[in-house]
């Protein structure tokens, strides 16, 4: 991979770009398309890049892979604990409308912690699959 | 015959959906199945899709000015993209299944790997 | 607004916020630990969904504070109630019993992702018996597959891969099937909220899409029914899983399959339409009969004991479908009876077969040769679920039993009753079989077996006192069971 030149420096200028459109596609998700769930695959795709292009062990300097077991594990808590937290607050699982003094601030910030959620736990399961798959040894056969 | 190609949406559906269980079913190898059964699952997504045309309607995005815009049916496609995302597990898992019975059998062929465990 | 209005919720998001804990936990104890105390809060919380549905009849839930039917609705009434009190029950039994048995069978790294995968699929199950959504239901169902495919596939035998992959490919066809049936029924109503789809379909019912949707439900959940002819997937997946695994599938996957078709069949097609205009009381009452004769005949022939235990569970699946094919109320008591009956004596079955492979690391007919001599709480065990399996007076299973001769005597459909003799009969071939090897033959394996530890006897055991018990005082089970085929065919009870 050392002698790949156009395809590292492509990549490294590509890298942050991806991120920042996963990001955009994250925070702009209540108001236009967008959402977790595709945030959270494209931000896995720029990581799941840098692995191609540089190696397995590379990424996993970047990104250690108990970090992705705690990403995968929390955003399914940061879901669950807003379902909750708007259970105590006196509403029903998942009512926004009480997570703030205003329902419809309530509805944003919920929407958005979901949101956030869903796309740590995505992007997390993305980047735990390819460590799986591409950290297999190949069976000579 | 107006109505056979109005229906055209429908026609992609059945195509997709019964070679897609034909291959599920006719095929020993392993990868091919999972292959199969993504075109099958396919077709439903599309099934669904095509339901929420609505004629003239624009993506669902209330946009100020334009109260009395028609849009097409988002609840289908809601639906179809949490089907698309249990589709995309089941895939993560049915080849991570196959890359361990490779490993377990050195073959991802459902006839050699039968073969072999009734020489146990 | 109390913490009790929230019960139906709590029901499944206790064990859903558990896996992921379980996977930042990592220690394969602390993560029985919490398991655990998920299983026994959640007995206690469908205990107490029983007790208000008795006193108050259906709860309904609105998720977000969104009404039905334009929000998701979990309903508890009182069948699915039952089916809750079921879930909870084996897996608070099968988890105490899951200790021992997963230290010993699964790799001790993948051990919090088995309990892990554990809680998902009782999620699953349990999401799938509240929810009043028929999409949200094939969520539920999808999360309790696919964790169960990868349940089945820590087995230690190869086997357990191949067994794995052929569930997933079947398990996937079948909630393919389901949801292209509830995308025809949407198509023709608009809703996907099961009461209202009830009451909106009545109106297009002549039209054939709505036949069809009812044609793709059926078979998509006969799949996961593992209904004679769509079985094949159950012997291996049971047969390969880890004991702890093959107990809590054996006791609670196919009763809950069985729960969504009653939910299908009853409650949003309703009895008439089901029963009179469309042939399918007729197709299912056929292959509910050619399961008990079959699958009872093909277990007489098996060598390994979760193979012989797997088809007889192809075969009590087929009592259940007949019982609720029948379309009457003694019929649908029947087959929820045998719910209940089935799912407990099949679990202890498989975990009797799981102390067995503890201590003898074998499940084959011929090296249990005189085990009831070095094991004889385990196969004392095993011959009280075997008796039960039979329908012998004062076990579980002679209750059920005895309901669907009932019923089929009410109808006049005598064949139902030779059958069900005749599957008895058999059932008494094979349980005779492994109670002539264990007790009546030389012992000849290793000197070292000795009785199985208590942590796996208990929970066992106490699996065969409830079965006891509800054989000679069935007031509990039929009672609620009546009650719930009452509310399902819309007749007072």
């Amino acid at each position: 991979m050392r002698y790949h030149l156009v395809l590292r420096t492509v990549a490294k200028i590509l890298i942050p770009l991806i991120m920042l459109f996963a990001f955009y596609v994250q925070f702009h998700g209540d108001y236009g398309p967008g959402g977790g769930f595709q945030a959270g695959v494209i931000f896995s795709a720029s990581l799941i890049l840098y692995g191609l292009i540089f190696g397995l062990a590379a990424l996993k300097q970047v990104i250690r892979p108990w970090v992705v077991r705690v990403m995968l594990a929390s955003g399914v808590l940061i879901y669950g604990g807003v379902g909750v937290a708007s259970l105590l607050l006196g509403g029903n699982f998942l009512d926004y409308g009480v997570l703030a003094h205003d329902p419809v601030h309530g509805q944003h910030l919920g929407i958005l912690l979901i949101e956030l959620g869903v796309g740590i736990t995505v992007a997390a399961a993305m980047i735990t699959i390819y460590f799986f798959f591409a950290g297999r040894k190949t069976t000579k056969q | 015959m107006n109505d056979l190609l109005g229906l055209y949406s429908y026609w992609i559906v059945i195509v997709l959906m019964m070679a897609g269980f034909y291959v599920v079913i006719s095929s020993s190898n392993l990868i091919k199945k999972i292959a199969g059964l993504n075109i099958f699952q396919t077709s439903v997504f599309i099934l669904y899709i095509s339901m929420g045309k609505v004629d003239g309607g624009t993506a669902p995005i209330v946009v100020e000015g334009s109260s009395n815009a028609i849009y097409s049916n988002p609840l289908p496609h809601v639906l179809i993209l949490t089907a698309i995302v249990v589709g995309v597990a089941t895939t993560a898992l049915a080849l991570a299944l196959v890359v361990r019975i490779k490993e377990a059998y050195g073959t991802v062929d459902e006839e050699a790997i039968s073969e072999s465990d009734n020489e146990l | 607004m109390t913490l009790a209005t929230h019960y139906p919720i709590l029901q499944v998001v206790i064990p859903l916020l558990a896996a992921p804990a379980c996977v930042l936990l990592k220690n394969p104890r602390a993560c029985w630990l919490l398991t655990m105390l998920v299983m026994l809060v959640s007995l206690g919380i469908a205990g107490q969904l029983v007790w208000q549905t008795s006193e108050s009849g259906v709860i309904s839930y609105a998720i977000g504070g969104w009404a039905a039917p334009w929000g998701i609705e979990y309903r508890v009434d009182a069948l699915s109630s039952y089916v809750l009190l079921i879930i909870t029950t084996i897996g608070a039994l099968v988890l105490p019993f899951a200790a021992r048995s997963v230290a010993d069978e699964i790799n001790i790294k993948m051990q919090y992702l088995f309990y892990a995968a554990f809680l998902l699929c009782y999620t699953g199950m349990l999401g799938i018996t509240i929810t009043g959504d028929a999409f949200n239901l094939f969520v539920f169902l999808e999360i309790s597959s696919l964790s169960s495919y990868a349940l089945v596939s820590l087995g230690k035998d190869r086997r357990a891969l191949s067994a794995a992959f052929q569930y997933l490919i079947m398990g996937t066809l079948g909630a393919t099937f389901y949801l292209i049936g509830i995308g025809l029924l949407y198509m023709m109503t608009g809703t996907l909220n099961m009461a209202d789809l009830a009451e909106r379909l009545p109106a297009v019912n002549e039209s054939r899409t709505v036949l069809t949707a009812l044609a793709f439900l059926t078979v998509g959940i006969s799949l996961k029914l593992a209904l004679f002819p769509l079985h094949s997937w159950l012997p291996n997946a049971y047969t390969y899983a880890p004991s702890a695994v093959s107990a809590l599938l054996a006791g609670t996957a196919t009763k809950v399959a069985a729960y969504v078709l009653l939910r299908v069949l009853f409650t949003i097609f309703g009895v008439d339409f089901v029963l009179g205009t469309m042939p399918v009381a007729e197709i299912l009452i056929i292959l509910g009969m050619a399961a008990i004769l079959i699958g009872s005949m093909v277990a007489i022939f098996q060598e390994n004991l979760k193979r012989l235990l797997a088809y007889s569970s192809i075969a009590q699946i087929g009592y259940i479908v007949v019982g609720i094919s029948l379309g009457t109320v003694t019929g649908l008591t029947a087959g929820l009876v045998h719910l209940f009956n089935h799912a407990i004596i099949k679990s202890a079955l498989f975990m009797a077969i799981g102390c067995i492979i503890y201590r003898l690391n074998s499940v084959l007919i011929g090296d249990i040769a005189g085990l009831g001599k070095r094991m004889p709480w385990t196969m004392a065990a095993f011959v009280a679920g075997g008796v039960s399996l039979i329908g012998v007076p004062l076990t579980a299973g002679f209750i059920s039993k005895w309901y669907l001769v009932l019923a089929a005597l009410d109808k006049g459909y005598w064949p139902i009753v030779v059958v069900v003799l005749a599957g008895s009969l058999m059932a008494v071939v094979y349980i005779w079989r492994i109670v002539e090897t264990a007790y009546f033959k030389p012992y000849n394996g290793p000197a070292s077996i000795s009785e199985a530890p208590l942590t796996m006897l208990i929970p066992t055991w106490l699996l065969i006192m409830v079965n006891f018990y509800v054989g000679i005082d069935s007031s509990l089970t039929a009672g609620i069971a009546s009650k719930a085929a009452a509310q399902l065919l819309g007749v007072s009870p």
